[in-house]
């Protein structure tokens, strides 16, 4: 589909308002009487909590309360509902609201100050005394996993949380008579997220109905609401949650946090409003981390280089707790076989728990780690044949006339994942088009002269997105003729009242100015999900178009009976509805509304239903696969080690682009979050336990200036699984980067260089590298 | 990430400051704040007493005095790499001042700060060092020069008094047409850097060597200045220099581990960045016809 907005560059409508400082965000909210919170948290990884001396600190400059869990015993106790409960987690790991006693890393909450300003709150919280027996800790997963580890959990016998398993096809039959075998160990570190906003709540609670209201930076509101309910064991009528502007999201924010409960706890308790922002220092601490594994692969392949079965055993780093469920390795196994025709695949993920902040699903899930170990085969199958890396991938591929591809796979309802349409030989060749890489000798020479060492590499990817059951929109044309659209997705930045503006300005021929577009209150709008997963576009967006078509069918129907035209001789435009060709013979849109909004005695045309709106559920009931293939070019300064990228460039196909603007800024957000994965970002901790990269001093977020210009072509394969034909794109600009740029800087490091199984790689491993291949 | 709580004071003269400075323990002055309000947010520092140094007149300016180029502590960065002063007669310091931060800190940040703070990366330190700068620091009594040989006490640790602020920056500019050269490597732009070299030469009309400076900064506590190196570069031809000896010595300091870098790799970049410093020195110097 398209029209006068879908498809056009049109700039946001967001952005006048969050650029000029006029944004509205949780830390803007004041209420009066409220009250700010600071949390006392653990400066160890694993101990129990003896007892908890809060004397000296009550009595510090406006301190109000301070409380443990046990103070809320007259409200709910426990630990918090899991947000995806799996047959594998027989028991929830879930965190308590405040720690119950055993406390399983650093930085989790102990208990809650209140106090008049942040700054007094923060001085009580560290002058509460605990008094604590600490506990054997486990910080290395490799270390967790073996059978006499110290548990991360006093009470568990094992650190292996879980173990999936999945597969398809004869895996010991192809590995018996495929030409070779090679077996590879892949390390791939994990890391934080760091939206430039942190975290930050502000609860309310009415003091003659007692209903609580919520607002936080998440991307689940409706999760916060619905686990809260069942937590404080209250009606979710009673507990309203907004999400104001949210300053980015990326996967941490989908999780519903004990910070969310304990700052609800206490202003049921205080009666009172409370806010709590996360500052950096706890967002290093208490945000979850990204997927941190150690893979070993084996991987059978062909004379000619086609990938044939891969067998594989992971060992997946949980941290402390699993809030999100096994989401984030059953990612991991969902990801596979991403672009590869596999015959055969045999995986095991082994959850392992460490005494570490827990990881959940950050910009890709697991998803970029599978694009990593696949990427990086093709590669070494590619060397160990001596054969060009496109050849293997090329032969090893899913072709395009295979489209719809059965992978193997089941889904989540156990029913068979399909690729719906795609062209992955078709977008690689293009890329390498793009690129120039037949010039690419000559851009290495010239690198030579200058000292440098110049290395292509090239990354595919296949990407689940739109991942069901829905998300839902409402679409409401008020007496002045303005269109609103509600919708429980929740926004953090994407462009969503940009994108769903658009949708809705062609269906009801407005202007995009007239359409305001509201997301993710539960006031507002009834049900809702999550922001995750790349879903939005595919479920809200075709929500919206769903809804948007209601309401103008109802307002053709309408105009139909006034006009006395048939409705097939109507169209919508200009804010009303007219008779085709005759430019005067109109209705416009705010008189329908204004009728249908009814009069006293005044009977509806045809016996139509009130009001000038509808809602609509689209069910997503089949993923929608986006895919993409990158080329990057590094060079090497082989005395220092320093990499730097120096051109990177993305085919992309996620369908039909509603905003081409849009989906360019999410795939160059993309792509610098997988250079700073595949080259800075490391989250290191010491055997204790304890984080040693709790600043950005030490902690390297990419930034503007190590980025290289990156250049983003589209392929527009409309997917056939949803009205508007789109696929997700938040996240295929991360899934191949981190692949891409270390099969670049392996191609630097030449022919006697080594396979790199790791990321991120640091300058002094490049130099020791590059010792060894002399 | 509040600060603990302190008491703000903000002397209008030097006289209030010296005031301040004999009477109050446990304080800090704050100049730039670029280094100190961080920590103190992060509640690495804890002082009961700030005294902010901004409103007091005449800190801040570069002037050209027959002893040499004077820097008032209170000098932004900003306005010493936009001096038209600092960069005909100390290119080497407009060089450095480029990896000090970033724009924004760099408006904020002074010389002085950096110099009493003595981050072992910190790139205005390290160059006062190469340049001999001396330390005009005003004390009860007066004032004291400090040679840049004295000031560097160890990590962190400058030998200013606690009843003493730093006043001013001396150097005396190196002959017209020096060569000098500079080379750091931090992971981004504007972090401390990893490590980092700058070397200074002055030449015959022969193309003789007959003034050398040589420094190494990151690798230990403090710059180290490459004495025996130094010295071993006089009187060497122009393009036939013997790097070797600014190597070596570079690369046998006594260098620092963290959690990134081992000492074997902060010594190895040691003796590439000398080395690199050294040859754009040999480029930048104006030959004499």
């Amino acid at each position: 589909m398209s029209g006068r907005f879908f498809g056009a560059a049109v700039t946001r409508v967001e952005d006048a308002r969050l650029l000029t400082g006029t944004g509205h965000y949780v830390d803007d909210i004041e209420l009066p009487g409220m009250l700010h919170a600071a949390f006392v948290r653990a400066s160890f990884a694993h101990g129990r909590i003896r007892s908890i001396d809060k004397r000296d600190a009550l009595a510090m400059p406006g301190v109000v309360a301070i409380y443990t869990m046990d103070d809320f015993a007259d409200i709910a106790q426990g630990p918090m509902p899991p947000m995806a409960p799996h047959p594998l987690l027989k028991t929830p790991i879930t965190y308590h609201p405040l720690s119950d006693t055993e406390v399983r890393h650093v930085g989790e909450a102990i208990a809650i100050v209140l106090a008049d300003s942040r700054a007094n709150a923060e001085d009580a919280a560290a002058a509460v005394i605990l008094d604590v027996e600490y506990l054997p800790t486990v910080s290395d997963v490799a270390l967790a996993h073996e059978a006499n580890s110290p548990t991360a959990h006093s009470q568990h016998a094992s650190n292996i949380a879980a173990t999936m398993k999945a597969g398809f096809g004869d895996c010991a039959r192809i590995f018996a008579k495929a030409d070779h075998v090679l077996t590879e160990q892949f390390d791939i570190h994990r890391g934080g997220c760091h939206a430039m906003e942190c975290r930050g709540v502000v609860a309310n609670i009415d003091l003659l109905t007692d209903a609580l209201t919520i607002s936080t930076s998440s991307q689940s509101p409706y999760m916060v609401r619905r686990h809260l309910a069942a937590y404080l064991d209250r009606d979710e009528n009673g507990i309203r949650v907004m999400t104001p502007d949210v300053g980015g999201g990326f996967g941490p924010k989908a999780n519903v946090y004990a910070e969310e409960f304990a700052v609800a706890l206490s202003t049921i308790k205080i009666r009172r409003p409370v806010k709590w922002i996360e500052d950096r220092q706890e967002h290093f601490v208490a945000t979850t981390q990204q997927r941190g594994q150690i893979w070993s692969i084996d991987v059978a392949f062909d004379n000619n280089g086609r990938m044939r079965a891969i067998r594989g055993h992971c060992i997946h780093d949980n941290g402390a707790y699993a809030p999100y469920g096994l989401i984030l390795p059953a990612t991991a196994i969902a990801s596979f076989p991403g672009p590869y025709a596999l015959e055969a695949l045999d995986l095991t993920v082994d959850v392992v728990l460490t005494n570490l902040v827990p990881t959940s699903p950050v910009r890709g899930a697991c998803r970029p780690n599978v694009a990593f170990l696949l990427e990086r085969l093709a590669d070494r199958i590619a060397r160990h044949l001596g054969m060009d890396r496109q050849d293997v991938r090329q032969r090893s591929f899913v072709k395009a006339e295979q489209m719809p591809y059965t992978t193997g796979l089941k889904a989540r309802d156990g029913s068979p994942i399909s690729y719906d349409s795609g062209d992955y030989t078709g977008a690689l060749n293009l890329v390498l088009d793009k690129i120039a890489a037949k010039d690419f000798e000559a851009r290495r020479k010239e690198s030579k002269q200058r000292g440098k060492l110049r290395g292509l590499g090239i990354a595919s990817c296949v990407e689940d997105t739109g991942i069901g059951p829905f998300e839902g929109a409402s679409i409401r044309v008020t007496p002045a003729g303005k269109v609103i659209v509600a919708t429980g997705a929740s926004s953090q930045g994407q462009g969503h009242r940009t994108a769903f503006a658009q949708i809705a300005a062609d269906a009801l021929g407005v202007e995009l100015e007239d359409v305001t577009v509201e997301t993710a209150d539960t006031a507002k709008f009834p049900l809702g999900i999550s922001t995750i997963a790349s879903r939005i576009a595919v479920t809200a967006g075709s929500s919206v178009q769903l809804a948007a078509h209601k309401v103008r069918a109802k307002a053709i129907t309408f105009a139909s009976h006034q006009l006395e035209v048939d409705e097939h001789d109507l169209e919508l435009e200009g804010g009303a509805v007219r008779v085709k060709g005759i430019a005067d013979m109109k209705i416009k849109l705010s008189e329908i509304a204004r009728a249908l909004a009814g009069s006293t005695g005044v009977p509806l045309p045809g016996n139509m239903e009130p009001d000038l709106a509808a809602t609509a559920y689209f069910n997503s009931n089949a993923l929608t696969f986006a895919y993409g293939a990158n080329a990057c070019e590094v060079e090497v300064d082989p005395e220092t080690g320093d990499v730097r990228v120096v051109r990177y460039v993305v085919v992309h196909d996620c369908g039909k682009l509603i905003n081409p603007l849009i989906v360019d800024g999410q795939i160059r957000g993309g792509v610098v979050h997988g250079i700073g994965n595949a080259l800075f970002e490391r989250m290191i901790y010491d055997e204790q336990g304890q984080p040693l990269t709790t600043t950005y001093g030490d902690y390297f977020l990419p930034m503007a200036s190590e980025m290289p210009p990156i250049e983003i072509h589209h392929m527009e394969t409309p997917s056939p699984r949803n009205p508007i034909g789109v696929k997700g794109a938040g996240e295929g600009g991360t899934i191949p980067a981190a692949a891409c740029v270390i099969s670049a800087v392996e191609d630097a490091l030449g022919p006697n260089g080594p396979f790199i199984p790791v990321h991120p790689i640091s300058p002094q491993q490049v130099v020791q590298w590059l010792k060894a291949t002399r | 990430m509040k600060a603990p709580p302190f008491q703000y004071h903000r002397p209008q003269t030097r006289e209030e400051l010296g005031t301040l400075l004999s009477s109050l323990e446990n304080a800090k002055i704050l100049a730039g704040g670029q280094s100190l309000m961080p920590m103190m947010n992060l509640r690495v520092l804890a002082p009961d007493h700030l005294i902010d140094i901004n409103r007091i007149p005449g800190l801040a300016g570069i002037r050209e005095t027959p002893e040499g180029i004077e820097i008032g502590a209170m000098t932004r960065q900003a306005d010493i790499l936009s001096s038209d002063v600092v960069k005909a007669r100390l290119p080497l310091l407009s060089r450095a001042l480029e990896h000090v931060g970033h724009i924004q800190t760099r408006a904020r940040g002074t010389i002085g700060g950096s110099c009493c703070h003595l981050d072992p990366s910190a790139e205005q330190p390290a160059m006062c060092a190469i340049l001999d700068a001396e330390f005009i620091v005003t004390r009860p009594d007066g004032h004291r020069i400090v040679p840049a040989s004295e000031w560097f006490e160890g990590l962190l640790q400058s030998a200013l008094g606690e009843q003493e602020f730093l006043e001013a920056i001396r150097i005396k500019p190196w002959a017209k047409g020096h060569g000098y050269g500079f080379a750091e490597y931090a992971r981004r732009h504007g972090d401390f850097a990893i490590a980092g070299g700058a070397a200074l030469i002055e030449a015959s009309k022969d193309g003789r060597i007959t003034r050398a400076a040589l420094l190494s900064f990151g690798i230990e506590a403090s710059p180290r200045r490459l004495s025996d190196a130094e010295a071993a570069l006089i009187d060497q031809p122009i393009g036939k220099l013997d790097l070797e000896p600014a190597v070596a010595a570079a690369r046998a300091l006594d260098a620092m581990e963290d959690v990134h870098v081992t000492p074997d790799y902060r010594r190895h970049l040691a003796g590439v960045l000398i080395r690199r410093a050294l040859n754009e020195a040999c480029t930048t110097l104006e030959r004499q016809p």
